[in-house]
């Protein structure tokens, strides 16, 4: 049974939703796996509007405010030891409850630590990362912030990274 | 998209996403899709055991991908629909949803008040 991807969406913005112009962009990029699970280093990559509240500022929610059509396009780097309790949400379309009382549900680093220390996975990077999903407009993400990620992630020798849009 | 410059750069991508909708449509390298309420990609606070095999699902996926355009709907219930439909919602609409709410309400009534 396929996921209907618009049930969760009341009935005027799951249309407005449904019908957005989208063209499929080839080529598709493609990295093959270079190694096993086992031996990669992982970085996650949320868009839950996540940051670290004792070191990083929020996002900006306050412009968003004002000009509704506009989304903080920046991200913010969360470490692999972050805390439950080191963590902020700023997001102004979800419910930030059940991210606030448990970060794995969008950002998993207590499962990838344990994956991690059965040696399922070879590692879990240093850094990982949140962006704030809400964008009408993603040309800075792919012109500035993207790039900016993937450039520290190769830095930190990282084999694959798994997405966690909300 | 942001998948699509971090596989360009190399690093191998898999992303856990509420709207499979979209991947197919746009084109991503690999996902898994999951009937999740939005906020909760790898599944309910404090269930372990659910996110560990949704992120054992996207693993394999992530191994086992043949090609570019690999997008699997995964077969996980959310129970309880019902509340769910308005549980994952901010308290407060979101700047976008009041505007484009009052700009369909202002429609709504000049089509009244233009009614003979």
């Amino acid at each position: 049974m396929p996921i209907d991807s618009f049930r969760w969406l009341p009935g005027a913005i799951a249309a407005y939703y449904r019908g957005l112009p989208l063209q499929k962009v080839e080529p598709i990029p493609w990295a093959p796996l270079a190694k096993p699970i086992e031996e990669c280093r992982f970085a996650l990559v949320t868009t839950a509007g996540l940051y670290m509240k004792d070191r990083d500022p929020s996002f900006d929610l306050d412009g968003e405010r004002r000009n509704p059509f506009w989304g903080d396009p920046t991200y913010r780097v969360i470490p692999r030891d972050a805390t439950q309790e080191q963590i902020g949400v700023a997001h102004l379309h979800i419910n930030a409850a059940d991210l606030l009382a448990d970060m794995n549900v969008a950002l998993p680093l207590n499962r990838f630590l344990e994956l991690e220390a059965a040696g399922k996975i070879g590692s879990l990077a240093a850094s990982h990362y949140s962006f704030m999903g809400f964008q009408m407009d993603n040309s800075a993400w792919q012109k500035r912030y993207a790039p900016e990620v993937a450039a520290r992630m190769r830095e930190e020798g990282v084999d694959a990274a798994l997405l966690t849009p909300v | 998209m942001l998948a699509r410059v971090i596989e360009a750069a190399g690093i191998s991508t898999v992303i856990v996403t509420p709207m499979p909708y979209f991947a197919e449509a746009l084109g991503v390298s690999r996902a898994v899709g999951v009937g999740f309420p939005f906020g909760h990609p790898l599944g309910h606070a404090g269930d372990r055991d659910e996110q560990m095999k949704v992120i054992g699902d996207a693993l394999r996926v992530l191994r086992e991908a043949a090609g570019p355009g690999t997008v699997e709907h995964l077969a996980y219930e959310w129970p309880d629909f019902e509340r769910w439909k308005t549980e994952w919602q901010p308290a407060e609409p979101s700047p976008i949803v009041a505007l484009l709410r009052e700009r369909l309400r202002a429609q709504a009534e000049a089509r009244r008040s233009n009614k003979p």
